[in-house]
């Protein structure tokens, strides 16, 4: 097991470094910073001066060389535009997303096994129809114009809910609301077909066979084993959500990770850029490891 | 009031299909007593299993129905009590035990915990279970049963699954056990283990058994009274003795009839040069040793049987043959060229003259392709072979020749029967004209009667065509109707060679022999006089 750890964090390390190289020499491809930070009517020597500061005229190679070495020493830089060092606004931001992240799964997650056991339980009953058009209906809606259409109606039109922002329990409805909807079609009806095959399997039939109450069948028999292709799917839909959910993020004014990096990007503060990356592809290797060991944990077949 | 301890009477049970109703059982009625076995013997779909289902709750309602019939236990119709009150009885006073344990067991469990969890749904407490299911590990012979209470299913072996089912099974003490093909997953030797046990068990507790098999073997081992079923109707009925020395219905009659291992042995006629020449064949996976230098020779025309129970290596060696695995040592000749040290190009030309034939025609046939497609395609890929104007004629031909029909060329496998389909995969292996055919397991997964059709179509190849056959199986009695010689494989290594002649009446080595004496014979008599001479040295021991 720690064998296993020890090859996945290796491994992880090493897209790690491809990551920053790729990142680094493709976001100095958009161009140079300088015309963006500074006023139209700044001198050249103002300009020059701001390029001399941020060692923008150096070789690329030689900024590269400069930056894994202050990477080295846990330096990811400083921010042009905020003027802090960038980890630090990367983090601010991360802790939102994360918590946003966390909560939405945390809720899809509960939703969906719910929902999409008590359906396949019940397959082609009232309940089970329900559900599925929901979820079909929730994979079909785009989530920009669900998030404009939910501001339109319960911010604009009701005044029940703040458009965005982040002050207060209410401004978090409607983002986890509206990110919900998507992870939780798909994972309901993994959950659903997978509950579905498993209560067919050979060792349900036995349970019965066993006179097994039905409440545990379905909870102790069955939806233990429908988890495991499942997890694959959660881990996928937080992969994506840790990443920062961007648009919505950028809708409803929301200070995460992915908004910060739609925003660096457009201003070319690349050390942002750069630690952006990197801590949501950590976020998302530590998720992957998890994940693994979560599997062994649910299937003793399974074994690091 | 019925006086037997579970009487089913006058079951009539359908399942509703997208094709209409199908009537599973017509009619059926039978009675078990304390302490009796009674077997309910038939082929596949003859609804052998539906009222066992029946007693069990087990029929899925819908697509299932029971539109008449009752099933009494204790005076009472199972049929008419509400769900809780069966599931009161189920595994407490009737338990079931299945064919396929690794399948049976949940596999995120553990042995321990599966098996109280019969005696806790029972209302027993959680201590008592434990302390009771370890007790029951220990008299169904499993090794180190403290250990054994915390491991999970896939770290037995498929004998101890079926042991770790019984001692489930009979936690609670049921008056009823019933055991669908408990033992068809397991090698002859475990067979007789496990019904050994049984036996066993059910003299210690005096609970009535109700057997359902497709086997007569089965059946003449441990069966008091036997149901013959077939298409869902009851053909006849009576003691297992009875039944199999004046068999009534003309289809009991064929069913006995179809029994292997009762006819003439071969007498080898083949000589000359070997067609194929195994020297000293060897196979690892790491350090696990598959074969153990393995010699035989095979004649052209000539029938060699490999058989061996799971783990011998007898399918790594028709692998390693075919080249699908590399060997790790040895020379394979193939009229005098070494298979094994062959270019890709000349292994390519090659294969047309070994063909193969699996286990499974469901798996090893495309779905998707028609019979003409399946048969055909190996004349696309060697094109020498036939011209394309001829393929039509040539596939009715063939299919002709393995008893089917030239109409059947348009047709996709899943509108076949499993005989049938493995007809198919024959007619597509003799498409190429092979000189050998191997043949993995190829019977074994058909009923009897099919069985002994399949097996009377390549012996008459062999004499028409004059094609050879490594036949790889792990049951004995089909082997002797059809092998001119026989290699008794076991844990990589070979154990004894010989004609099927030799390896049959006059077995030199302690495995073969073993092998042998726990294959079960059709007849009830010869089983018995078998018990007798088992049991013997065991009181000697005493």
């Amino acid at each position: 097991m720690l064998r296993f750890v020890r090859q996945r964090v290796t491994a992880s390390l090493i897209s790690l470094v491809g990551l920053i190289v790729l990142v680094f020499f493709l976001s100095r491809l958009t161009g140079d910073p300088t015309n963006l930070f500074l006023p139209i009517d700044a001198s050249d020597q103002m300009r020059e001066q701001f390029r001399q500061l941020h060692g923008l005229n150096d070789p690329l190679i030689v900024q590269f060389g400069r930056y894994v070495w202050d990477l080295l020493h846990l330096d990811f830089g400083e921010s042009i535009r905020q003027a802090r060092p960038a980890i630090n606004v990367v983090l601010q931001a991360f802790v939102w997303t994360f918590q946003l992240a966390v909560i939405t799964m945390v809720l899809v997650t509960l939703a969906a096994v719910v929902c999409g056991s008590l359906a396949a339980f019940n397959a082609g009953g009232l309940f089970d129809r329900f559900v599925s058009l929901l979820s079909l209906i929730g994979a079909a809606a785009p989530d920009f114009w669900v998030a404009i259409v939910a501001i339109t109606l319960l911010a604009v039109k009701l005044s029940w809910l703040p458009t965005s922002g982040t002050g207060t329990l209410w401004h978090w409805i409607m983002p986890i609301g509206v990110l919900f909807i998507r992870p939780f079609g798909l994972i309901l009806q993994v959950v659903r077909g997978s509950m579905l095959s498993t209560l067919g399997s050979a060792y349900v039939k036995t349970a019965r066979a066993k006179g097994v109450r039905t409440k545990s069948i379905i909870f102790v028999h069955t939806l233990r084993n429908a988890l495991l292709p499942v997890i694959t799917v959660i881990g996928d839909q937080a992969a994506s959500l840790l990443n920062g959910a961007v648009v919505v993020e950028t809708i409803f004014g929301f200070p995460g990770v992915g908004k910060l990096m739609i925003d660096s990007i457009l201003q070319r503060d690349f050390n942002v850029i750069l630690a952006a990356i990197m801590v949501t592809a950590l976020a998302i290797f530590v998720m992957n490891i998890l994940i693994d060991l979560g599997y062994a944990l649910l299937d003793p077949r399974i074994r690091y | 009031m019925s006086e037997h301890l579970i009487e089913v009477r006058d079951l009539v049970v359908r399942f509703h299909t997208a094709a209409g109703p199908v009537t599973a059982v017509d009619g059926v009625s039978w009675y078990l007593d304390r302490g009796e076995t009674l077997a309910i013997l038939g082929e596949s779909g003859s609804g052998k299993s539906v009222s066992a289902s029946a007693v069990m709750d087990l029929i899925d309602i819908p697509p299932g129905e029971i539109a008449r019939g009752s099933v009494l236990f204790e005076g009472r119709d199972l049929l008419k009590l509400s769900r809780e009150e069966r599931r009161r009885i189920h595994g407490k006073r009737i338990a079931m035990i299945f064919q396929d344990p690794l399948a049976h067991l949940n596999p995120t469990y553990s042995v321990g915990w599966q098996i109280s969890e019969m005696m806790t749904a029972h209302g027993i407490s959680r201590a008592a279970a434990g302390q009771r299911a370890l007790e029951l590990l220990r008299r169904v012979g499993i090794p180190d049963p403290e250990g054994a209470l915390g491991r999970y299913p896939h770290q037995f072996s498929g004998g101890q699954r079926q042991r770790l089912m019984i001692a489930m099974a009979l936690a609670m003490k049921p008056d009823i056990l019933i055991a669908d093909e408990p033992t068809t997953a397991l090698d002859v030797t475990v067979q007789a283990e496990v019904l050994a046990l049984l036996k066993e068990l059910q003299k210690e507790t005096g609970m009535g058994l109700l057997l359902i098999t497709h086997d007569l073997g089965v059946v003449a081992e441990v069966a008091d009274r036997v149901v013959v079923m077939n298409a869902g109707k009851v053909v006849e009925t009576g003691t297992a003795r009875d039944v199999y020395h004046n068999p009534a219905h003309p289809y009991t009659r064929r069913l006995i009839g179809a029994a292997p291992g009762k006819g003439a042995m071969h007498e080898p006629v083949a000589t000359g040069e070997p067609l194929l020449r195994i020297e000293n064949l060897t196979k690892s996976y790491g350090a696990v040793e598959a074969l153990k230098g393995i010699s035989f020779d095979l004649l052209p025309g000539e029938t060699v049987a490999v058989v061996g129970e799971s783990g011998s290596g007898k399918s790594t060696l028709a692998r390693t043959l075919l080249r699908l695995e590399d060997a790790s040592g040895g020379r394979a000749l193939w009229k005098g060229r070494d298979l094994l040290a062959m270019s890709t190009r000349d292994m390519f030309a090659l294969r047309r003259q070994i063909q193969m034939v699996f286990q499974d025609p469901s798996q090893s046939l495309n779905p998707r392709m028609s019979v003409f497609q399946l048969i055909s395609e190996a004349w696309a890929i060697h094109p020498d072979i036939l011209p394309k104007a001829r393929w039509r004629e040539r596939v009715a031909e063939l299919l002709t020749q393995v008893g089917l029909s030239p109409d059947h060329a348009r047709r996709y496998p899943h509108q076949f029967s499993g005989g049938q389909r493995q007809r198919i995969a024959i007619a597509r292996a003799l498409a190429l004209e092979p000189d050998l055919i191997v043949c993995d397991e190829a019977v074994s997964a058909l009923d009897v009667s099919i069985q002994a059709q399949v097996i009377a179509l390549l012996d008459q190849l062999r004499r028409d065509l004059g094609i050879a056959f490594l036949f790889i199986a792990h049951d004995l009695p089909v082997v002797r109707d059809f092998a001119d010689h026989v290699v008794v494989m076991q844990g990589g290594r070979l154990v004894e060679k010989g004609t099927v002649r030799q390896i049959f009446d006059t077995p030199k080595e302690p495995y073969t022999r073993a092998l042998l004496a726990a294959g079960l014979d059709p007849d009830p008599d010869v089983q018995a006089s078998r018990r007798k001479t088992r049991a013997a040295p065991a009181l000697a021991l005493l």
